[in-house]
Order: C-alpha cells, then sequence, then structure tokens
C-alpha cells in the first residue's frame, strides 16, 4: 500500500538519519563545550503565546483544543525560549545560554520545494549585551558549523539598525521612510533607487541612501564609510574586532541587510556556503522581543537548518572529489 | 565558463537579442548562442537559456547567479527571494486592462453582475489591481494568446502584457488602462550577491556604464 504524507514533511530512513545525527551531535558538543544548556519545548503552545512577540516567525498552523483555546505549532524557538526566560527563569542571575535542535513548523508555497516541518539547530544568549554578547554567538556559530566538516561557509554580517539611522541622520520621515524600507527589505534596488530619487535631500545624501545597502565586503567596506555611515556602522566594527582572525576572515560585511524579521534590532547575520542557493541559517541581535515577555533583557541568537547544512556538506563532498562540470579553474 | 566566473539565465523570446549584446558588450562570447537555438546551457560562457517566467526560478535557487528578466515577471512573482539590481531600459512594454471595442463589457458586468471576468497570464498582477482599484473580479488564468478569451465571450476584459499594442488591435481590444510599465532587469541570487560580490558589482559597474 501507498500511503501519502502531507507535502512539505517526510520521513527519514536510516542511512539519512546516521548522517543527520553526526552532525547534530557536532552542533551540540560544541555548543556544550561554550556552556549552552540544551532545553526542549512543547512543538505545540497558545496562539496568543507564540504571538505575544508580534513579530517575527508568526505560526501558521493552528486547531482549537477541546476548551476552545487556540494552539498552534512553533514558526522558531526564538518565540518559545524568549517565555522559557521569562516564565522559569524570571529572577535568573544573566547571562543565560540555551541551546536547542528541534523541528519548526512554517507556511510553504506549492511546488517550491519548501519544507512545512523542518529541524532548526541553534542557541540563544541573553542578557548578555553589545558586541561582546554578539560575536560570542558568532563564534558559536562559527565553531559549531566548522565541527560538523563544513569549510567554504561565510557569515554575511549586517545591521538592522544601519539604514534606519541614515534615514534619521538624512531626516526621511513618515511615508517616504516607509517606503524606501519597504524596498530594501523587498530586495528591489532599482525600486529603491527611484525612491530616494524622489526625496527632496542633498545630492550626496542621495547618493549615500543608494550606494550603502549595495556595499559588501571584507572589513575594508566600514573603514572606507565617512559619516554619517561610519557612525552607524560603529557597532559592526566593535564585533569584527572581537573576533578570532579565522571566523572574522570569514565575515563579508554586508551594509544592505534590512530588518525583515521585526525582532531583530542591531547586528544580524546569516550563513553561506558556496554549494546552496540559500542562506543555511542565520540570526542576530533582538534586544527587545524579551521586553514583550516581562524581561527585558538584550539576547542574541542564531539558527541553521540541519536538512541545509547536510545539503551543503555533501555537495563540498561531491565538489572536493573532482568537479563534474566545466567550471574548473574558475572559483 | 566567463571571466566573471557567474552563471546568468538569459531569458528566451523577445528579450533575447537585446540580452545576447548586453553579454557581448561585457566580452561573452555569445556567437554560439545566437546561432543555436535548441540547445539551453552553454558552459564555456556561463550561459542558461530559459523562458522568461522560468529566469527567476533558477536565480533564487542558485542554479545561476544572475539573470535577466522582465519586471512583469519580477510583478507576479513577487515572493522569490532574488535581489532585483539594475533597470536595463530594453524591452519597454506595458501591463494595460483591455477589452472589446465599444461600450466597455467590463463596465457593464460590474454594475449589473457585480462582478467582472478577467483573463490573464499575470493572475497576481490582475488580482491586485482589481482589488486595489475596489472591483470584484474573477480571475481565469490562460497559457497561451489571452485576446482569444473575450472574443469568445468567456471574460469580459484582459490584463496582459503589450509592446506596441498591434495584437490587442488586430483582434478588435482597446486598452482601457494602464496598470504598470515593463523593461528588462537585472536579478541576482542572494547567496550569489555576498559570496560573488566583487563578480557581480564588475557586471552591475560596466552594465551601468
Amino acid at each position: 500500500m501507498n500511503y501519502r504524507i502531507p507535502s512539505g514533511t517526510r520521513d527519514i530512513l536510516p542511512d539519512e538519519q546516521r548522517e543527520l545525527r553526526a552532525i547534530e551531535s557536532a552542533l551540540l558538543r560544541t555548543f556544550d563545550d561554550f556552556g549552552y544548556g540544551e532545553v526542549s519545548t512543547p512543538a505545540v503552545e497558545y496562539e496568543e503565546t507564540l504571538r505575544a512577540g508580534g513579530v517575527g516567525a508568526l505560526p501558521s498552523y493552528r486547531v482549537l483544543d477541546d476548551h476552545g483555546e487556540s494552539l498552534a505549532l512553533r514558526a522558531d524557538m526564538t518565540v518559545p525560549i524568549a517565555r522559557v526566560v521569562a516564565t522559569r527563569y524570571g529572577t535568573a542571575e544573566p547571562p543565560l545560554r540555551f541551546c536547542y535542535i528541534a523541528n519548526a513548523y512554517r507556511a510553504v508555497r506549492p511546488h517550491r520545494g519548501q519544507m512545512r516541518e523542518f529541524l532548526q539547530a541553534g542557541i540563544e544568549l541573553v542578557g548578555a549585551p553589545g558586541a561582546q554578547g554578539t560575536a560570542e554567538a558568532l563564534t558559536v556559530l562559527s565553531r559549531a558549523i566548522e565541527a560538523t566538516g563544513l569549510r567554504r561557509f561565510q557569515i554575511g554580517l549586517g545591521d538592522a539598525s544601519l539604514y534606519p539611522a541614515l534615514l534619521d541622520a538624512f531626516e526621511v520621515r513618515g511615508e517616504a521612510r516607509e517606503r524606501l524600507l519597504n524596498e530594501l527589505s523587498s530586495r528591489d534596488f532599482v525600486g529603491l533607487d527611484r525612491a530616494v530619487g524622489s526625496l527632496e535631500i542633498s545630492e550626496e545624501a542621495a547618493r549615500t541612501l543608494m550606494s550603502v545597502p549595495r556595499l559588501r565586503g571584507g572589513p575594508e567596506v566600514l573603514d572606507a564609510a565617512n559619516d554619517p555611515v561610519s557612525a552607524a556602522v560603529g557597532g559592526l566594527r566593535d564585533v569584527l574586532a572581537l573576533l578570532d582572525g579565522d571566523i572574522a576572515a570569514r565575515v563579508i560585511v554586508d551594509l544592505g541587510r534590512a530588518p525583515r524579521l521585526g525582532y531583530y534590532t542591531g547586528p544580524m547575520f546569516e550563513v553561506y556556503d558556496p554549494e546552496l542557493g540559500e542562506p543555511l541559517g542565520g540570526g542576530g541581535r533582538y534586544d527587545e522581543l524579551l521586553g514583550r515577555f516581562g524581561r527585558p533583557l538584550p539576547a542574541v541568537g542564531f539558527a541553521v537548518g540541519v536538512d541545509l547544512l547536510h545539503a551543503a556538506l555533501t555537495g563540498e563532498e561531491r565538489s572536493a572529489q573532482g568537479p563534474a562540470t566545466g567550471e574548473e579553474g574558475h572559483s | 565558463m566567463n571571466s566573471f566566473g557567474l552563471t546568468i539565465a538569459v531569458p528566451r523570446g523577445a528579450l533575447l537579442v537585446e540580452t545576447l549584446d548586453l553579454l557581448d558588450g561585457l566580452g561573452i562570447d555569445t556567437a554560439e548562442v545566437r546561432s543555436n537555438d535548441r540547445k539551453l546551457l552553454f558552459e564555456d560562457v556561463g550561459i542558461v537559456t530559459m523562458r522568461p517566467s522560468d529566469v527567476l526560478t533558477y536565480v533564487e535557487s542558485g542554479a545561476a547567479d544572475i539573470g535577466i528578466t522582465g519586471k512583469d515577471v519580477l510583478m507576479e512573482q513577487r515572493e522569490r527571494q532574488v535581489f532585483e539590481l539594475l533597470d536595463l531600459g530594453f524591452g519597454p512594454c506595458r501591463m494595460v486592462l483591455a477589452s472589446r471595442e465599444g461600450p466597455d463589457a467590463g463596465d457593464e458586468a460590474l454594475r449589473r453582475l457585480g462582478v467582472v471576468r478577467v483573463a490573464t497570464k499575470y493572475p497576481r498582477i490582475a488580482a491586485d489591481y482589481m482589488e486595489r482599484t475596489g472591483r470584484q473580479a474573477e480571475i481565469v488564468e490562460v497559457k497561451g494568446s489571452v485576446e482569444l478569451a473575450p472574443l469568445t465571450g468567456m471574460v469580459e476584459t484582459i490584463v496582459d502584457l503589450t509592446a506596441t499594442g498591434t495584437t490587442l488591435r488586430e483582434n478588435g481590444l482597446v486598452i482601457r488602462e494602464d496598470i504598470a510599465r515593463s523593461t528588462a532587469r537585472l536579478v541576482a541570487n542572494r547567496v550569489a550577491l555576498r559570496v560573488k560580490a566583487a563578480a557581480i558589482d564588475e557586471v552591475v559597474e560596466r552594465l551601468r556604464g
């Protein structure tokens, strides 16, 4: 007989599970080495709680329980851990360090190969403010991925507060400001240029608003910045200065990151591997989320997709075994 | 592979020749693409060819690093996670709402039936536009010549892309409303944009000219 399972879900059979477990163990070992304690929370929570953050990955699947209360499947682990911190660690002395490997659930678009249920591994560092905390999260991220054996990954590092700070500096407000942020977060540079072109600001300010989001590269990107950009990237400069040399070498500074997930308030990062067309994970600083749960503490965290990490690893393995395509010598 | 180390998604059809001219200007040899319209993958020069509506699929997945397609495709597939880098200016056309000559059948349908039927290859653009303008519409998606739909009485109006308006005119249709303008755009994969930043920036700089 052939029984179907919902699209966007899948069975994992022994050969794959063995490889996934090896990745999970390497990640957990690293998290543990850095002092992060593993937590599990229910996959299903009160919808009200999952929405209390008001931003970020909101739940897509809900049911009514036998008392008529709305339950929902979590869309990430950041919100449940914020709940745990507020509820179970209400008076604990920060910093708090948690890690997890857990399934999360999101809505998918049909025929796009997206998963409704996917396994995430990550950490949350609560109560460690500023560059110090961000650098620690980036260090754990980098060391954990290295421990799985992935070699060519890079970390895109941007700052959710950068573009808003520039808009403040140039006194772009109201509808125009929304429009610019919207073009940026929808990745439309043509639209961004047009929106900037319609502003009544100096030519130099317009040039800055158009060129800064396009800047990507090594730390020299930050050195080249002049005011007001220089002031706005100070936070990134501090983070970079705290990273080990080999980790800093993996960083692509990216001044075009927009505050898309809503809860990021400062530095944000994404993990890229040349074998994958999409980021295999990411994270950032979210200093306001915990306050919405009644325990105002700064926090930073990341999540990587275990399946994506696995795909990148197999891709790197295949590339290392010799080029199957005509691309050798051009990388 | 080309000297930029980038795999480029090139649209077949109306945008093909100008796209290839552009690539020639970058020093990428497109002679074989021009001479062979059956072959799809040109590894030596890093070019893959496809329908314009497939370009975003390949670029989003990372199978191509950058690509060229129309703004109409970007508007219809708005949720695609690709970066729109440059307006290339060529391939200008308009997204329009059209219906048969004479009294506007769309207006009459709205007035008397409360809903207008709209045939289109761009169901999202059409639905968004009708919603934005406060009209109830039933969107009918067709794959081929949209002009046929109102002529057979299946729908009252169509939403379609037109460059000169000739095909519409020849089928007895008139443009009632302008919805949007479209030109060719350069798009990039979100990982390539960071990992291959220098190569992509060079392409953008040279195309911006």
